[in-house]
């Protein structure tokens, strides 16, 4: 049993960042398009997102603390060789989860530098977790070659995050926002999927290692699941979207549902290429791992809180389901 | 001129957890007094309660925000900075903070929701259950990384191999021998910090006739808080200063100031001690307290810092701070008695105890600082005590790339700061929105009910 622990906290770092990048990439996708909208509509994108953004941000602490739980060498790692996007990083979710705050109790003079800095904080949070991404997946190695890559990315990820935050816009919000939410996704859809097309292709190109990885029989049959259900994902999201019949009759989960799809594939094609190591090239998942000791003490706490975790997530969604009402605290 | 990546490093560190420890230690306290507010309006029907919660849930939330965007910073920053601590003392580091993390940040973060804007969508009992969950949580988070830091000081129940932090016993890991009492002291430090915010808040409230007469509840429900836990906290400090004394001697000389070993050892009240000469100049001291304080005996004996050269921590820093700390405790304990026997006696309302209470809002800042600094700048040089040497762990950047990102944090965390000390002052100079929205509402009525009544004259 014991030497299958490490693979399952590998599983639950990768769980919990991918859950990351959905709940808190729809947040952070209503925060990069709130300059994009009338006052009032501001105000209902802030509601929409009021009584969950703190807890989605809780799912990138608990990533990356069970990076640090579980493989301590590798976290040490990652974070030395990242240190200059991840403090900005940091810095811009400070400066959007503040803004947040105060743009509803600051004077109401500032509350349009307020709306700036959260949209500004969060186009630029997305966009170094996005080169953060495309560093890690190039074995924190910078070329030039490789650093392009990286740019590619985290010009994409911003753009599934606002394909995110269309989706949940158009399960919450009503009247003229609504109708934008279409435009905006219809815009974004498009940039989106070429540039998860090019980053698809430009990874084995850039990456030797990974392209032995795909390109080996049977390897390479076993893996066409992953691009097929992508492409019907995206399908999917293009034929609700230009159909508005079909929002209107309540399928715009579909969206979010296709888009959930698609980052669950290039996780599970993220993990594929980089099993056995845990770090490209630099560190397998066995030689990083912390005692087992220690391991079999948080494998019990996560056995007991995640499921708990989960449930009382899933009640507070239930609480505030339905289109956005006006935020009051009474 | 060339700094130190190590120095910077380290004051980007201290500069992080000082600016992000203000926003815990209010939000901590703060939760168990709005949990007090929503459970005497449950009981009671007083709508005075209910305006206190909501006029306090608004500073909460905003409180809160904070701590949580500026603690994501605190995961990742032993990561980007001190590598070298979680690759050896990972294996018992890691979990403590995994455990707050699965049982304390998810918690808070989700019923948060429900208790800021909830109220509409469930039933009153599930709302109070989310404000006791969250306040349960931000104490579970206390829990955890205080013993992660009492460990740090006081590491017991670990075996070492190849260098690496093993674990020996999670029992005496959590429970090791400083946790009880910084525990207590954090805990009890956060409520005092949390009732003189709260006190001095309503002072401004009341001096600026923003609200009614309710304002005076909330006033009173802080000094009452802070006239019990003022002189809890200096009895568990001297407490936690026994320990410590058992502990970390080198910590307790270089807060007295004690070069040499002595019995009876006078205590300095104030002077400038020079670690060059070894020696404290000007130094005004009391003969044989320190002894008496410390060891409860006219005789004791207390190892100095010379017992200790090269390794223990810096002296003046610890000083001053201590004293700082120390100063403020006793100011906290006389103002809230003085303004406890005002109120008692019904003389409250006059401009010296507002303005009093006023200054001392944020007075806790001070003094959870201060402590703070006592603790950790007197673990140095160690970052595990008698393990592991901070400056082993660092990691290799370069000076200007370190200094890059401490310039950006600094100019961050005054900028927020500022604002939110405008914000507090802002709010607090406006009713709270439900006083309006209920006032409003009652006017609303009654000229509903006037013009119904003018309806009916003109029908006679």
């Amino acid at each position: 049993m014991e030497q299958y622990l490490p693979l399952f906290f590998v599983g639950v770092i990768g769980f919990s960042l991918l859950t990351y990048i959905i709940l808190d990439g729809y947040d952070l996708g209503v925060g990069i398009l709130l300059s994009l909208a009338q006052d009032d509509e501001k105000d209902q994108m802030i509601a929409s997102i009021g009584p969950f953004w703190d807890a989605n941000e809780t799912w990138i602490v608990f990533g990356v603390g069970v990076l640090l739980i579980a493989f301590p060498a590798a976290y040490g790692l990652v974070l030395t060789s990242l240190y200059i996007p991840a403090t900005i990083m940091l810095i811009a979710l400070v400066l959007r989860g503040v803004s947040f705050d105060f743009r509803a109790k600051a004077r109401t003079q500032y509350r349009a530098m307020w709306n700036h800095l959260f949209a500004f904080g969060s186009v630029v949070a997305a966009s170094s977790q996005g080169w953060m991404l495309g560093a890690y997946v190039m074995g924190l190695e910078s070329t030039a070659l490789r650093n392009t890559f990286a740019l590619g990315i985290a010009v994409t990820l911003p753009a599934l995050y606002v394909m995110l935050g269309c989706a949940w816009l158009l399960i919450k919000a009503s009247g003229s926002l609504y109708a934008k939410a279409i435009t905006w996704a219809r815009w974004t859809v498009l940039p989106m999927g070429l540039g998860i097309f090019l980053i698809s292709i430009a990874t084995p190109m850039v990456s030797d290692v990974i392209a032995d990885k795909w390109f080996s029989l049977p390897a390479a049959i076993g893996l066409l699941p992953i691009p097929i259900s992508t492409m019907l994902a995206y399908a999917v999201i293009v034929w609700v979207l230009w159909h508005e019949s079909l929002l209107e009759q309540g399928f715009a989960w579909l969206i979010f549902v296709g888009l959930v799809v698609i980052c669950l594939m290039s996780a599970l094609g993220l993990a594929y290429s980089i099993y056995p190591d845990i770090v490209i090239n630099k560190m397998t998942i066995w030689e990083t791992a912390a005692s087992t000791a220690s391991l079999k003490f948080t494998f019990y706490g996560v056995a007991l809180t995640l499921p708990m975790i989960l449930i009382y997530t899933v009640f507070i969604y239930r609480v505030f389901s339905g289109k956005a009402t006006k935020l009051s605290y009474e | 001129m060339e700094f130190d990546p190590f120095l910077l490093s380290r004051i980007q560190f201290a500069a992080n957890i000082s600016f992000h420890i203000l926003f815990p230690t209010i939000s901590i306290g703060l939760c168990w007094i709005l949990l007090f507010f929503r459970t005497r309006y449950t009981l009671s029907g007083d709508k005075e309660w209910e305006f206190a919660y909501y006029f306090w849930v608004r500073i909460f939330a905003l409180t809160f925000a904070i701590g949580v965007v500026t603690g994501i910073t605190m995961s990742f920053q032993f990561g980007t900075n001190w590598p070298g601590f979680m690759e050896r003392a990972g294996n018992i580091a890691g979990p403590l903070l995994g455990y707050e993390v699965l049982t304390a940040f998810f918690l808070e973060a989700s019923f948060l929701g429900i208790m800021l804007f909830g109220k509409d969508r469930v039933s009153n009992r599930v709302h109070l259950l989310a404000t006791s969950l969250v306040a349960v949580g931000t104490t579970f988070s206390a829990f955890w990384i205080l013993s992660l830091n009492s460990w740090m000081q006081t590491p017991t129940g670990y075996t070492i191999e190849n260098g690496v932090m093993m674990v020996g016993s999670w029992w005496e890991i959590i429970f090791n021998p400083s946790f009880p009492y910084r525990l207590a002291h954090m805990v009890i430090a956060s409520l005092l910090t949390s009732a003189f915010v709260v006190a001095g808040v309503s002072a401004y409230r009341i001096s600026k006739n923003v609200d009614g007469p309710g304002t005076w509840k909330v006033l009173r429900t802080g000094i009452c808080m802070a006239a019990i836990l003022a002189p809890l906290q200096i009895f568990v400090g001297d407490l936690h200063g026994l320990n410590t004394l058992e502990h970390q001697p080198a910590k307790i000389a270089a807060i007295e100031a004690i070069w040499e070993t002595e019995s009876g050892a006078a205590l300095s009240l104030f002077g400038l001690p020079s670690e060059a000469d070894r020696t404290t100049h000007f130094n005004i001291e009391l003969p044989r307290m320190a002894s008496l304080i410390l060891t409860h005996d006219l005789n004791g004996e207390l190892q100095g810092l010379n017992e200790f050269e090269g390794e223990h921590p810096p002296v003046s820093p610890l000083y001053w701070s201590f004293r700082i700390m120390v100063g403020i405790g006793f100011m906290m304990l006389f103002v809230s008695w003085f303004v406890a026997y005002r109120l008692w006696r019904g003389t409250a309302n006059t401009g010296l105890v507002l303005r009093v209470l006023t200054l001392m809002t944020y007075s806790g800042w001070v003094a959870v600082l201060a402590g703070w600094y006592v603790t950790e700048i007197g673990r140095q040089p160690w970052i595990v005590y008698g393990v592991m040497k901070t400056a082993e762990v660092v990691a290799e950047h370069s000076s200007g790339m370190v200094l890059s990102t401490l310039i950006a944090y600094l100019l961050l965390y005054a900028f927020l700061l500022v604002f939110y000390l405008l914000t507090i002052r802002y709010m607090a100079s406006h009713p709270s929105r439900s006083k309006t929205s209920l006032e409003q509402r009652a006017q609303d009525n009654q000229s509903q009910e006037s013009q119904a009544d003018n309806a009916q004259i003109e029908g006679n």
